[in-house]
């Protein structure tokens, strides 16, 4: 994403058919990409209806029903949510929540979601999944990093990553079985890793 | 009173009730019959109507308006009363002096707003006791606007006594426009199980130079306070901030919050002080200075906001 703290060493980053790897944050957003964060940042005095509309104004701005319903996509009430602040008042899975809301809102072509589920508890989880078809469905795709394999299973493909490197991609099922039986008992970390 | 006159003192309201918008307030509310108002230029009240349970008394000085305003026993004001101080020319001096008191089971909320809009030599200066009785509620929100020019002192000191039971919330804004320099000034004597909470929000640009201290003594069992304050700096500005909490008395709870966000070439100096001499009370402090959070900034600019705008929006919801 370009975020601070991360130098680049080498490669491209294509998007689009775009190399974007010079590219700000504020650019590859206006690129159509975003990320929500494993946590969520907290805003004093900024209200969740003043945030979610944020990412919106790209697309002309956003209506008081599409607000709402971003809302109760990540089962949050609009009453109840809408004219709170985004600050420490609120928990971590709230914020989680609301942060995911962030994303709905923005209509991104790729949303990057760090870990969705952390925060949020096991019976959430099918909330989670359920928002990552409904990005799906309204034309976004997803980039979903994660250590849960209901999410992973969730996908249409997903990829091993381990020292830094991708060690494998295919079919979720059969990357969280191989995680499961080499990765969890392994204890011999090696970069980069050796082809598998 | 002749057709000159009363022209002169027609105009006067109109710059003030144009003062006043600018500085975020409705002036409309400042002439509405059934709202309690009180409105000075200078050293001129230009309207003052009370409401029933609201004793107010003004006296015009040579540089101000001496006010005293009392809610009688047991009066609950329904609306809030609207106080505009202001001073329309570019240079001059007003002195107010406020002598309040809310009596026991009163409650009254103030909404003040002090206005100069084209201060390029301006001094405001207001002296205020304030006296909150047993079981009373006083909600006083006083916000600044100086203009442009920053050629203003604005020196606002006040006393207040919380009597048993009462409580006593405020909240001082100016983060519209520019400071000039600000001396605020206000300590509280807080009795048996009351409430205080005080909150200053201030942003200084350029050259303002921005000086705050709190004091509260919870000198009753039970009484609780919080200082909040959040300050704003940029360009060549300063601050220094001093919010004192002193835990006298038995249960007594205090809490000092201070956070201040800088940036370009901007000073600032925060000083929590917390003093406890009874081993049943507590008091706690937090302080923060540095620059607008990395975390904030990145998530908006990922929602497609540039950096400054970013901090923009971080900046004025620390300051709403």
């Amino acid at each position: 994403m370009g975020l601070q703290g991360y130098e680049h060493e080498g490669g491209s980053l294509i998007f689009d058919g775009e190399d974007i790897t010079q590219l700000s944050i504020t650019e590859r957003a206006r690129k159509g990409i975003t990320l929500a964060w494993q946590e969520p940042a907290r805003f004093e005095g900024l209200k969740v209806r003043d945030y979610l509309a944020i990412g919106a104004k790209a697309h002309g701005g956003i209506t008081e029903e599409e607000l709402r319903d971003a809302l109760r996509k990540v089962d949050l009430k609009p009453e109840k949510y809408l004219n709170r602040e985004v600050g420490e008042a609120l928990s971590g899975g709230e914020r989680k929540r609301i942060e995911l809301a962030s994303i709905i809102t923005m209509k991104p072509k790729l949303a990057i979601l760090d870990e969705p589920d952390s925060g949020i508890d096991v019976v959430s989880l099918k909330e989670i999944v359920s928002l990552i078809h409904a990005l799906k469905e309204n034309g976004s795709s997803v980039l979903v990093i994660t250590h849960r394999e209901e999410i992973a299973a969730a996908s249409d493909k997903a990829s091993l990553m381990c020292e830094g490197a991708i060690l494998r991609s295919g079919d979720p099922l059969e990357i969280s079985e191989f995680f499961k039986n080499r990765c969890i008992p392994c204890d011999n970390r090696i970069s980069p890793p050796e082809a598998v | 009173m002749d057709q000159r006159t009363l022209n002169v003192i027609s105009s006067e309201i109109e710059d003030i009730n144009a003062a006043y918008t600018a500085a975020g307030g409705d002036a409309a509310v400042l002439h509405k019959h059934e709202l309690a108002s009180l409105v000075i230029s200078g050293n001129k009240v230009l309207n003052a109507s009370g409401t029933e349970g609201i004793i107010l008394e003004k006296h015009e000085t040579e540089y101000g308006v001496d006010i005293k305003m009392t809610i009688k026993k047991g009066y609950k004001i329904p609306l809030p009363v609207h106080l505009c101080f202001g001073l329309i020319p570019k240079d001059g001096l007003q002195e107010i002096k406020m002598n309040f008191v809310a009596e026991e089971d009163s409650a009254v909320e103030l909404i003040a707003h002090c206005t100069f809009p084209n201060a390029v030599k301006v001094i405001h200066k207001m002296d205020a006791q304030m006296l909150i009785g047993k079981n009373a509620s006083l909600k006083y929100t006083e916000t600044h606007f100086h203009g442009p020019h920053g050629g203003i002192q604005v020196i606002p000191k006040a006393h207040i006594k919380i009597e048993e039971g009462g409580s006593y919330y405020t909240n001082f804004s100016l983060v519209s426009g520019r400071v000039g320099y600000l001396e605020f000034d206000y300590s509280v004597d807080a009795g048996k199980d009351s409430i205080c909470e005080m909150v200053t929000k201030v942003y200084g640009k350029k050259d303002d130079k921005i000086k705050i201290l709190e004091k509260i003594s919870l000198n009753g069992e039970n009484a609780r306070s919080v200082i909040k304050s959040r300050l704003a700096i940029t360009d060549n500005a300063e601050s220094e901030f001093r919010g004192i909490t002193e835990g006298r008395a038995p249960r007594a709870r205090g809490h000092v919050d201070c956070m201040e966000v800088i940036q370009g070439n901007a000073k600032a100096e925060a000083i929590p002080i917390v003093r406890v001499d009874n081993p049943l009370a507590k008091v706690t402090h937090e302080a923060a200075i540095g620059c607008v959070d990395k975390k904030e900034v990145e998530t908006l600019m990922a929602r497609g906001l540039e950096e400054d705008d970013a901090i923009d929006i971080i900046v004025k919801g620390m300051l709403a």
